[in-house]
C-alpha cells in the first residue's frame, strides 16, 4: 500500500509539472526544455528555507514559487523574442546553466552532496509525516494547479495564447503585444513548477542536482507530448503513464539498473511512435 | 480628408526596391484601389504600412502622427486593420473564437481575468450574420471552405471597428453570392466614413467600387486618379498587357 501511495504522490508531482509545462508548450506553442530548472529552483528554495532559515513549508512554498517566477521573468524577456527551434535551444542552454549552478554553488546548494533533512509540511500543528496525508496534500495542490490551468485557458488570455501558438504575427495585427502574453504564461508556468519542486523536496526530504538535469526536462516534455498538447487531461494522463511505466518494468522482472535504462529507451520509442502515428498525443488537439 | 498618407516610403529586399519611394494617401469615406501586375509591390506596400515588414525609409502619417517605424501590434491603436492575401485565421479556434479574439481585452492582465460576455457574443453574432457564418460559429476555422475563410477574415477585420481597412484581394476564390457580400461590406464601410483600401485584379470590380485608384509597377506609383481615367492611360495598359 505504501508503495502505491508513493507512486500516487509522484503522479501528483509530475501531474503538476505536466499541467504547468502544457501551458507553455501545448497552449502557447513555445517548446521549453527548461522546466526542470524552475522545478529545481523551487525545490532548492524550499529545501534551504526549511533547513537553514527555519521556515514552515507553507511559508517557504510561496517564496519558492515567486523565486521561480522571477527567474522566469528575467530569462523570459530574452526567450520570448525567440521563435521555434531558437526558443527551444535557448531553454536547453538555460537548463544546463541552472543545473551547473545547483552543482557548483557549493556554499549555497552543497553541490553534489545535496540538501538533506528537509522537513515535511506542517499546518496548524498537523504534520504531513505519513505518506497518506502527504498524498492528500499533493492531491489538493494538483487540483489547485488544474484549476489554475482551466482558469487560464477559459479566459480571453487563454484564447490569445492559442492564437499565438498558430500565428503570432497575424494576432499582433489586432493590437496584441504578444511578448507580454508569452512572458506571463512562462512566469505562471515556472511558478507552478516551483510549487512542484517544493512539494518534491519536502516529500523526498533530500535533494541533489541529479533530479534537475536536462534529462528531467526532456522527461517532462515527453509527459506533455504523450498526453497530448493543449490538453490538461492529457498532461495528467501523460504523467500517469510515464510514472507508472518504469515501475511496471520492475514487476516484469528486469533488474533495477536495466529497468532504469529501459525507461529512457522506452521514452524515446514512445516519442518517435507518437510523432509518426499520433503527433497530437493521446488526448491532444494540437500538433507541434 | 486623408486618414493615412505615406511619404517616400521605401522597402527593399536586398537590392530590389519592392516599394520605391512611394507617396500614396487614403482618404476617409472613399474606396482606394491598389492595382498593378503581380510583383508590382501592392502587398508589400500594405505589409510595410501595417508593420508586417519593417520599412527602410520614408514615413507613414496617420492623423497627426508621423511614424518612421511601425510594430504590428501598434497599428490597431491607430485604427488600422487588414486582411491577408493568403488567409491567416487561427485555424484551430472556432469561427466564433476568431471573432471574439478581436472583440475582447488586449491588456494582458485584463485578458487573464476576462470571460467573454453576452455583449461580446451579440456583437460577434451581428458580424458573423453579416457574412453568413453565424450558423458555422462552432466549427473550427480550418474546417471552412476557402471562400468562407475569406469571409471570416473580412468579418474579423470588421470586428475591429477600424477607421482604415486594407483588404488584400478579398474577392479571390469567392462565389458570386460571396462577392456580393464583400461589395456590400466595402460600400457600408465607405458610407460610414472609413478609408477602404482594396487590392484587386478584377478591373470591372475596381471600376464599379473604387473612387480613387493607384497603379503600381516595379514598386513605384505609375499613375493615380479615378479608375476610369487611370485605367485608360497608355502606361497603365502597357504595364498590364505589354506593348
Amino acid at each position: 500500500m505504501e508503495y502505491l501511495i508513493h507512486i500516487a504522490i509522484f503522479i501528483c508531482i509530475y501531474g503538476i509539472l505536466g499541467l504547468s509545462l502544457n501551458l507553455v508548450i501545448g497552449e502557447t506553442g513555445l517548446v521549453s526544455v527548461a522546466h526542470a530548472a524552475f522545478y529545481g529552483l523551487g525545490a532548492y528554495a524550499a529545501a534551504l528555507l526549511l533547513t537553514e532559515a527555519g521556515f514552515n513549508f507553507f511559508a517557504a512554498l510561496p517564496v519558492a514559487m515567486v523565486l521561480a517566477g522571477l527567474l522566469a521573468l528575467a530569462t523570459g524577456v530574452v526567450f520570448s523574442r525567440f521563435r521555434g527551434e531558437f526558443y527551444m535551444l535557448g531553454t536547453v542552454g538555460f537548463n544546463i546553466i541552472i543545473w551547473s549552478v545547483f552543482l557548483n554553488w557549493q556554499g549555497l546548494t552543497h553541490g553534489p552532496l545535496g540538501v538533506p533533512g528537509i522537513d515535511r509540511p506542517e499546518l496548524f500543528g498537523f504534520r504531513f509525516s505519513e505518506n497518506i496525508t502527504f498524498l492528500l496534500l499533493s492531491l489538493v495542490l494538483l487540483a489547485a494547479t488544474y484549476g489554475v490551468a482551466q482558469f487560464i485557458t477559459r479566459s480571453s488570455f487563454g484564447r490569445v495564447l492559442k492564437a499565438i501558438r498558430e500565428d503570432e504575427q497575424a494576432i499582433s495585427i489586432f493590437g496584441y503585444a504578444t511578448l507580454h502574453y508569452k512572458l506571463l504564461i512562462f512566469v505562471i508556468s515556472a511558478m507552478l513548477a516551483g510549487l512542484a519542486g517544493a512539494l518534491f523536496a519536502s516529500y523526498i526530504t533530500f535533494i541533489d542536482p541529479s533530479s534537475f538535469t536536462l534529462n528531467e526536462s526532456i522527461f517532462l516534455l515527453a509527459i506533455v507530448i504523450l498526453g497530448g498538447l493543449g490538453s490538461h487531461s492529457g498532461a495528467l494522463l501523460g504523467a500517469l503513464i510515464l510514472v507508472v511505466m518504469p515501475e511496471a518494468f520492475r514487476f516484469i522482472g528486469f533488474p533495477a539498473d536495466v529497468a532504469a535504462q529501459l525507461r529512457l529507451a522506452t521514452y524515446g520509442v514512445l516519442l518517435i511512435g507518437l510523432m509518426l502515428y499520433r503527433p497530437q498525443g493521446l488526448l491532444g488537439t494540437f500538433r507541434l | 480628408m486623408s486618414l493615412l498618407q505615406t511619404h517616400n516610403l521605401l522597402k527593399k529586399f536586398g537590392g530590389v526596391h519592392a516599394v520605391d519611394h512611394v507617396d500614396v494617401e487614403f482618404p476617409a469615406g472613399k474606396i482606394t484601389a491598389l492595382i498593378g501586375p503581380n510583383g508590382s509591390g501592392k502587398t508589400t506596400l500594405i505589409n510595410t504600412v501595417t508593420g508586417i515588414l519593417p520599412m527602410d525609409g520614408g514615413t507613414v502619417a496617420v492623423g497627426d502622427s508621423v511614424l518612421k517605424k511601425i510594430a504590428p501590434h501598434i497599428i490597431a491603436t491607430y485604427g488600422i486593420t487588414r486582411t491577408f492575401q493568403n488567409v491567416r485565421l487561427i485555424g484551430q479556434l472556432s469561427v466564433l473564437d476568431n471573432i471574439l479574439l478581436v472583440l475582447t481585452e488586449r491588456n494582458v492582465w485584463g485578458a487573464l481575468f476576462e470571460r467573454h460576455t453576452k455583449l461580446h457574443l451579440s456583437e460577434a453574432e451581428e458580424i458573423l450574420k453579416k457574412v453568413g457564418l453565424w450558423e458555422k460559429r462552432s466549427a473550427k476555422a480550418e474546417e471552412l471552405s476557402y471562400g468562407q475563410r475569406k469571409l471570416l477574415e473580412i468579418a474579423r477585420a470588421l470586428a475591429m471597428r477600424a477607421r482604415i481597412y486594407f483588404f488584400d484581394e478579398p474577392y479571390a476564390g469567392l462565389f458570386v453570392e460571396m462577392r456580393k457580400i464583400v461589395s456590400d461590406i466595402l460600400r457600408e464601410l465607405k458610407a460610414g466614413g472609413a478609408a477602404v483600401v482594396l487590392v484587386e485584379h478584377d478591373m470591372t470590380l475596381v471600376r464599379e467600387l473604387a473612387d480613387v485608384c493607384y497603379v503600381l509597377d516595379s514598386g513605384k506609383v505609375l499613375a493615380h486618379g479615378t479608375p476610369t481615367e487611370t485605367l485608360e492611360r497608355d502606361a497603365v495598359v502597357e504595364a498590364y498587357l505589354g506593348k
